[in-house]
C-alpha cells in the first residue's frame, strides 16, 4: 500500500455543502461537508442506505451537479472556475448511473456507443474505433454490433450502456450500483471486469454499491455516507471492524466479519480485519497447521 | 395434489417477422413437472432467462401453457370460466414496486382488488384496514404511493395482494430493486404473512440469504427443475449451483471450502452459529491429528 | 428543480367546501362560468363577487393560493385588457402615440379582466378543495349518464387516474434519463432549433420506451388483481350525496336563477 501515496491525485474535492430546495420548509442538506480526493489508478467504493446522499455525490465528479458551496479540483484546475469546460469533465469523469441500459436509444449496437465520442467531437472513423475498442472491453463480441441494443439480454444490454461510457475514455469511471437487477454470475462477471479496467486502462473507479461484500472484495478504499455526511474513509478492513457504528446507520458488514468475530469469541486466535471467504478460509486452515491460539479451547 | 400442480408444462414465446411467419420459437419452460403445498415457503432460484418468472405468470393465469397443464386449487388454468377465481387464489407481486401501484394513495391502491371482485364498500375498508395492518403500513395509509421508499413500495403492493384474501402469494423478484434494508423488510413481512396467516409463499429471488429459511428450494435452469429440496440439501451442493449461476451465502461457502480442504465440517452449513458448532470440534480434531 | 413539480393544488384543510361531493363542486364551477357570461353587468358582478367571496370563505385556504394561479395567465389578461383599452371604439379618454383609450374601452377592458380574474379564482377553488382522485371520481360518476350513448366513462377516468398516478414518476424519468445522455456528452442546450430538437432523441427514445415498459407491466398487475373493466366493480369510497350536498345544490340553482334574472334586467 506504500505505492498508492504515491500516486497522483486526480480530483480533490473540499468542503461539499448541497441543499436541496434552498429556502424553502423542505431544505435540506444532500450532501454536507464532504471533502475527498480520487488518486490514479484508485478503486474506491461508496455505501450508504437510500437517501445517504451517496447518488448526490457522485453526480458532483462530473459536474452534473454544481456544489451549494465547496471546491472541486480535477487535475488542480477548480472546475467552479469561470469559463471552465463542464463538457470535457463529463468525458473525463464517466459517469454510469443505476439501470444504465434504460439510456440505449439508437438503432444498434455500435451506433449507440459512438454516441459519446461523436459529443467529444470525434468523426465517424475515429467514434467507431473507440466503440469497437470500448465493446471489445466489456466482451460484446463483434457479431452484436448491428443488432439493436433492444434485442439483446439484460446483462448484455448493461455492459452496451457501461461501453457507451467507456468510449469516451474516461481516466476516472463512477458506477452507480452497476450489479442492480443481475443474477449472481452477472454481478461477478461485470464487477470482475471493472476491477481489471483499472489495471488494463489505467483508470480510477468509483463504485456505489449496498453490497458489502462486493465492496470488501473488490476495493481499495471505503467511503461511507449517512445523512448526507461522509462518516467513514478507510480501507474496508479498518471500516468493517467498527462493524457497530455501521448498523447504527442501517448498514452492515460483510457475512464474514461477523463470522470472524464469533470464532474470536471462541477464542481462535483469528485478525479481526479479515474481510473475505478467501483470507477467512486460509487463516483457519493457518492456525491449524500452527497448532496455535488454541491453548483456552 | 397441492395449491399449485403444474403437469409437463410447455411455453414457448413465438417472435413473428413482418409478414405474421413464425421467425423463431423459443421454449422457456419445457416440460416441467411441479406439485407445491398448501402453507409451504418455497423459493425459486435460477439465472436470468432461466424460466423462472415465466413459470410464476402461469400461477396466476397471466401467462397459459402451450402444452401441459396448470392447476390453482384444483382449478385449470386454462379454463377462462375459474379466472377470477383463480386470481383470488393466487395473488402476484412484481420487480418494479412503482409499476404495479395504481391509487393515487395507499389505501386507495390496497382497494383496487377488492374493488375489482365487487366486495361491499364495508367489507372493502375492514379488507383494507386488515391488509394494512398485516404488512405494518397502518401509519402511511393516506400518503401518495410516489413518497414512500422502494420496501415501502412493495409492502403496499403486498397488502393490495392481501385485501383479496389469498391463498397463495406469488412474488416474482420482489427485492430485485430494493436496498438491503428494503430487502429486509420485504422478506420479514412476507415470512410473517406465511407463518402467521398461512399463506403460501412461492418467492422468486436472486439472493440466497432470503431463501435459508424457506420450506423448499427450487433451482430452475433451462426452462425446467434441475434441483429440488430443503435449503441445506440444496446449499450442500456448491460447486452445481455455481454451474447454475448462482451464489451461495458466505458462511455456506466457507464451510465448503474448509471441508474441500479437509476440514470434518458438513455440506450444506446455512447459518453462522451452525457453523460455529461444527468448525470448533473439528479444529481441535484437526489439532490432535 | 424538475422534481419539485408538483400536480394538481389541493390545499389539505377541513372546511364545507372540502367535504362537498366532487359531482357538486363541478356543477358549481359550470353554474358560476354560466352566471359570470350571462350576468355581465354591474349587478351582475356584485352577484357574483359575492358568490366568490362566499365560497373562498367557506374554503378555508388562505387567499394568497386563490390568486397564485393568476401568475401563469398574467400575459394573457394584460394583452386582452391592452387590447380591450385601446381598440374599442368610443369617447376618448386619452391618447399613447397612435393608441386611443376609449371609456366604453376602459369599461370594457375592466368587465373582461374581472371576468378572467374570476374564472381563474373560481375554478382554483375547485381544485384546492378537491383532491384530483376525487375530481376523477366525480366527472365519472357525474358524467355516468353518458354511458347510455357508448362514452367509456369508467375507462376515461381510469384512465385519467393512471395518468395522476405516473405524471411525477415519468417527470423523475425524465430527469434521469436526461442526466445519463449529458453524462455521455448530450448538450440540450446548444444550437438552432433544428439541433435542439435532434438533440432531444436520445432523451425521447429512451422516455417512450420506459412509458411502454411501465404500461405492459401496470397492465399485467391491473390484471393480475382481477381488473376486468368497470362491470360489477365496486368502491372502497363510493359518491354517495349527503345533507350538504343538497342544500350545495339549491345554494347554485338560486345562484344561477339570480344570475339569468339580472342578466335579464340589465
Amino acid at each position: 500500500m506504500t505505492k498508492d501515496a504515491k500516486k497522483d491525485i486526480i480530483m480533490r474535492a473540499e468542503k461539499l455543502n448541497y441543499i436541496y430546495s434552498r429556502d424553502t420548509a423542505f431544505e435540506h442538506y444532500a450532501v454536507k461537508d464532504v471533502s475527498f480526493d480520487i488518486k490514479n489508478e484508485e478503486f474506491i467504493g461508496i455505501i450508504g442506505h437510500t437517501g445517504s446522499g451517496k447518488s448526490t455525490l457522485i453526480q458532483h465528479m462530473n459536474g452534473l451537479i454544481k456544489a451549494t458551496s465547496g471546491k472541486i479540483f480535477f487535475h488542480d484546475t477548480d472546475i467552479y472556475s469561470e469559463g471552465y469546460d463542464m463538457k470535457k469533465l463529463r468525458q473525463k469523469v464517466g459517469l454510469v448511473f443505476q439501470y444504465p441500459e434504460h439510456q440505449l436509444f439508437e438503432i444498434d449496437v455500435l451506433t449507440d456507443v459512438c454516441f459519446g465520442p461523436k459529443n467529444q467531437g470525434l468523426d465517424d472513423e475515429q467514434a467507431k474505433e473507440r466503440a469497437r475498442y470500448a465493446l471489445s472491453i466489456v466482451d460484446i463480441p463483434e457479431n452484436f454490433y448491428k443488432k439493436s441494443p433492444f434485442e439483446l439480454s439484460g446483462g448484455q444490454k448493461r455492459r452496451v450502456a457501461i461501453a457507451g461510457v467507456l468510449a469516451m475514455k474516461p481516466e476516472i469511471l463512477v458506477l452507480d450500483e452497476p450489479t442492480a437487477g443481475l443474477d449472481p454470475r452477472g454481478r461477478d462477471e461485470i464487477l470482475d471486469k471493472v476491477s481489471q479496467l483499472r489495471e488494463s486502462e489505467h483508470m480510477s473507479v468509483v463504485l456505489v454499491s449496498h453490497s458489502m461484500e462486493d465492496v470488501a472484495k473488490y476495493v481499495d478504499r471505503l467511503m461511507v455516507m449517512s445523512d448526507g455526511r461522509k462518516v467513514f474513509d478507510d480501507t474496508p478492513k479498518v471500516i468493517f471492524r467498527h462493524y457497530k457504528e455501521l448498523e447504527k446507520i442501517g448498514l452492515s458488514a460483510p457475512q464474514i466479519t461477523y463470522i470472524i468475530k464469533r470464532l474470536r469469541e471462541e477464542g481462535l486466535d483469528l485478525d479481526e480485519g479479515i474481510t473475505t471467504i478467501e483470507e477467512a478460509r486460509e487463516a483457519i486452515l493457518g492456525l491449524l497447521k500452527n497448532n496455535k491460539g488454541l491453548d483456552d479451547i | 395434489m397441492g395449491i399449485i400442480k403444474a403437469a409437463k408444462l410447455i411455453f414457448e414465446y413465438i417472435s413473428r417477422d413482418e409478414q405474421d411467419n413464425i421467425d423463431e420459437v423459443s421454449r422457456a419452460i419445457d416440460n416441467l413437472d411441479l406439485d407445491i403445498k398448501e402453507g409451504d415457503f418455497v423459493a425459486i432460484l435460477g439465472h436470468n432467462g432461466s424460466g423462472k418468472s415465466t413459470f410464476a405468470k402461469h400461477i396466476n393465469a397471466i401467462l397459459l401453457p402451450t402444452e401441459g397443464t396448470v392447476w390453482v386449487s384444483g382449478m385449470d388454468t386454462a379454463d377462462d370460466s375459474s379466472l377470477l377465481n383463480i386470481r383470488k387464489t393466487v395473488g402476484m407481486v412484481f420487480q418494479n414496486p412503482d409499476n404495479q401501484i395504481i391509487g393515487n394513495i395507499v389505501e386507495e391502491d390496497v382497494a383496487f382488488g377488492p374493488e375489482n371482485i365487487g366486495v361491499t364498500t364495508d367489507d372493502i375498508w375492514k379488507r383494507v384496514d386488515e391488509s394494512l395492518k398485516a404488512v405494518g403500513m397502518t401509519a402511511y395509509r393516506l400518503k401518495s404511493p410516489n413518497k414512500l421508499s422502494g420496501g415501502q413500495k412493495q409492502r403496499v403492493a403486498i397488502a393490495g395482494i392481501m385485501a383479496m384474501k389469498p391463498k397463495c402469494i406469488v412474488l416474482d423478484e420482489p427485492t430485485a430493486m430494493l436496498d438491503p434494508n428494503g430487502r429486509k423488510e420485504v422478506i420479514n413481512t412476507v415470512r410473517q404473512l406465511n407463518e402467521q396467516e398461512n399463506i403460501t409463499v412461492v418467492l422468486i429471488t436472486h439472493y440466497m440469504e432470503e431463501v435459508i429459511k424457506a420450506d423448499r428450494v427450487i433451482v430452475m435452469d433451462d426452462g425446467n427443475i434441475v434441483m429440488d429440496g430443503t435449503p441445506t440439501e440444496i446449499f450442500s451442493h456448491v460447486d452445481e449451483l455455481k454451474r447454475y449461476r448462482l451464489d451461495v451465502p458466505q458462511v455456506t461457502e466457507l464451510a465448503h471450502e474448509l471441508k474441500m480442504a479437509g476440514l470434518d465440517l458438513p455440506e450444506g452449513i446455512l447459518d453462522i452459529d451452525e457453523f460455529v458448532k461444527y468448525l470448533m470440534p473439528a479444529i481441535k480434531q484437526g489439532i490432535k491429528q | 428543480m424538475i422534481r419539485d413539480i408538483t400536480l394538481g393544488q389541493y390545499y389539505p384543510v377541513d372546511s364545507v367546501l372540502h367535504r362537498l361531493d366532487p359531482r357538486v363542486k363541478l356543477f358549481g364551477t359550470m353554474i358560476f362560468l354560466i352566471a359570470l357570461f350571462i350576468g355581465d353587468s354591474v349587478p351582475g358582478y356584485i352577484l357574483s363577487t359575492a358568490f366568490l367571496l362566499g365560497v373562498i370563505l367557506l374554503s378555508k385556504v388562505p387567499f394568497k393560493f386563490m390568486v397564485r394561479g393568476l401568475k401563469t395567465v398574467v400575459l394573457l389578461l394584460l394583452v386582452s385588457v391592452g387590447f380591450n383599452i385601446f381598440l374599442t371604439e368610443g369617447d376618448v379618454v386619452f391618447k399613447i402615440w397612435i393608441f386611443k383609450a376609449t371609456r366604453q374601452g376602459i369599461i370594457l377592458a375592466l368587465f373582461m379582466g374581472l371576468r378572467l380574474i374570476y374564472l381563474m379564482i373560481g375554478s382554483s377553488v375547485m381544485t384546492l378543495t378537491t383532491t384530483p382522485n376525487a375530481l376523477t371520481d366525480g366527472l365519472e360518476k357525474g358524467l355516468g349518464f353518458l354511458k347510455v350513448i357508448k362514452v367509456p366513462v369508467h375507462e376515461i377516468a381510469m384512465m385519467m387516474s393512471i395518468a395522476l398516478r405516473f405524471i411525477p414518476v415519468l417527470i423523475e424519468e425524465t430527469d434521469k434519463i436526461m442526466k445519463a445522455q449529458m453524462a455521455r456528452g448530450a448538450d440540450f442546450e446548444k444550437g438552432n432549433l433544428i439541433q435542439k430538437a435532434k438533440a432531444m432523441i436520445p432523451l425521447l427514445v429512451p422516455l417512450f420506451i420506459s412509458a411502454f415498459r411501465r404500461a405492459t407491466d401496470l397492465a399485467m398487475a391491473m390484471e393480475a388483481r382481477c381488473y376486468h373493466g368497470g362491470a360489477g366493480r365496486t368502491k372502497m369510497k363510493p359518491l354517495i350525496y349527503k345533507k350538504a350536498d343538497y342544500i350545495a345544490y339549491c345554494v347554485l340553482f338560486i345562484y344561477l336563477f339570480a344570475a339569468i334574472a339580472l342578466g335579464i334586467l340589465f
